[in-house]
């Protein structure tokens, strides 16, 4: 097996770069709806929760038809985009969409079970000192969940790095701006004499995957170690 | 002065207190189960009676009939919980200046930190604290964020006999010196006599009894019981 090839490396590159800005794209918005979920009590609560789990039931394919419907040139969003000068159907923008579309869940799952597991009598106590909701929600739920939003961005990232379904169907596959390692591998699958190709990426997929959870395990061990020298 | 009426229903007690108190330090004393520690929520402002009416110090903190309901964030109320509520990712330095943001060098944090003994704690976390020391520096995290009053829930509770006499020294030196407006909440008569001026008897969500301390202690201070033995005393008194 020898060195990957320009287009591998491009596709490689541009997975990561995907998987990413996938993660830091969602985020924001994972913190927010996991918070939501976790605090609050509201009409069409159940409903929200349903929504945001979607992605992770919907066969990806429909996932990615429904993102071009929404994001294409004439789709709602699509349109109010292109007026700001942003178009993301057929380029890497979109299959950021696209990831982080399909990690979300992973990323607001893991950071509401953080969420809950945080006392909310600490956050009544910083109440009586004076502490307003955004400063509670900085000072105590978010440092007492890092380990648990950390998880759930390498769950994210890795779910992201992989993503070939609803990207495929909503930005296709174009090199070097859509053509991402997962469908790269699909093609090489499609093409005659193209199996050392597959082979090498999906050695590269194995490594990656391997580092993530590498990862996630030294963030949760670090975090273990942390609090049994405080017990 | 504190003025307190509150109704409020929960699954298994029904809260009807009502009583007014000039005294500098207030002792809620009853046992388990009559209602103390939500009537110090219910001043913190973290518990939202159906009925009710608050006033501290001539601020009306609650008043359920004109729709008045000020922010615990803005009560400026110091509340040492009976399990302390340290929190655990921070350090005691940060702990105590939680409330306090900015005042890290300034002389009330010396003060306090001189007047509870907390400086060789400074650099620890919660977790390594033993119960007493956990008591004090909540006890000095509620100081330093210049409440207007304490609101104390059996401070001394699950403490050893040591730490108990430590933590009481360290509360009766505060009473001297701050003077504090302070309500306390215990089971136990002896640290209502050495600790309260004024004492509200409760039982089962009712106030059934109001007396000054030495009348208190006339009565209760020779027996260090908790309230549950003293039940039978307090329904005929007041």
């Amino acid at each position: 097996m020898t060195a990957l090839s320009p287009d591998e490396w491009q596709a490689l590159a541009l997975s990561l770069r995907v998987g990413l800005a996938s993660v830091v794209a969602a985020l924001p918005f994972a913190l927010g709806l996991a918070w939501l979920l976790s605090r609050k009590r509201f009409p069409g609560r159940l409903l929200l929760e349903a929504l945001v789990y979607l992605p992770l039931i919907l066969p990806p394919v429909v996932t990615g038809y429904v993102l071009l419907a929404l994001f294409g040139r004439h789709g709602p969003l699509g349109e109010l985009l292109a007026g700001l000068g942003i178009v993301v159907a057929f380029r890497w923008t979109g299959a950021v969409i696209a990831a982080a579309v399909m990690g979300f869940p992973l990323l607001v799952m893991s950071i509401r079970v953080a969420f809950d597991s945080v006392d909310p009598r600490l956050e009544a106590a910083a109440e009586t000192l004076g502490a307003g909701a955004w400063r509670r929600f900085t000072s105590v739920v978010l440092p007492l969940s890092l380990r648990g939003i950390a998880a759930g961005c390498v769950l994210a990232f890795a779910r992201a790095f992989g993503e070939f379904g609803a990207t495929i169907s909503f930005v296709s596959n174009i090199p070097g701006e859509t053509r991402t390692l997962p469908i790269a591998i699909y093609e090489l699958l499609n093409v005659p004499g193209g199996m050392p190709g597959v082979q090498r990426l999906s050695l590269v997929a194995l490594v990656v995957a391997l580092a993530a959870s590498a990862v996630a395990t030294f963030v949760a061990g670090g975090a273990l170690w942390r609090s049994r020298r405080n017990a | 002065m504190l003025e307190l009426a509150l109704r409020h229903a929960f699954a298994d007690l029904e809260l009807d207190i009502g009583f007014r108190s000039a005294a500098r330090t207030v002792a809620l004393f009853g046992d388990s189960g009559a209602g103390k520690t939500s009537v110090l929520n219910a001043i913190a402002g973290l518990l939202a009676p159906r009925e009710g009416r608050i006033v501290l110090d001539g601020e009306v903190l609650l008043d359920t009939a004109r729709g008045r309901h000020v922010p615990t964030a803005a009560r400026r109320l110091g509340y040492v919980f009976q399990d302390g509520r340290l929190f655990p990712h921070l350090d005691v330095r940060a702990n105590l200046l939680y409330g306090a943001p900015g005042r890290r060098m300034d002389a009330d944090f010396a003060n306090v930190v001189a007047l509870l003994e907390l400086q060789p704690l400074l650099a620890r976390r919660p977790l390594t604290l033993s119960g007493g020391e956990r008591q004090r520096v909540a006890i000095g995290r509620a100081l330093l964020a210049r409440p207007r009053a304490l609101l104390l829930d059996e401070p001394l509770t699950g403490l050893h006999e040591g730490a108990r006499r430590q933590v009481l020294d360290h509360l009766q030196r505060l009473k001297q010196e701050l003077g504090l407006f302070t309500v306390l909440v215990s089971h136990r008569a002896d640290e209502v006599a050495s600790l309260a001026d004024e004492i509200i008897l409760l039982a089962s969500g009712r106030v059934t009894g109001q007396m000054q301390v030495a009348t208190f202690r006339a009565r209760y201070a020779t027996s260090q019981a908790p309230a549950d033995a003293l039940r039978n005393a307090s329904n005929w008194i007041g």
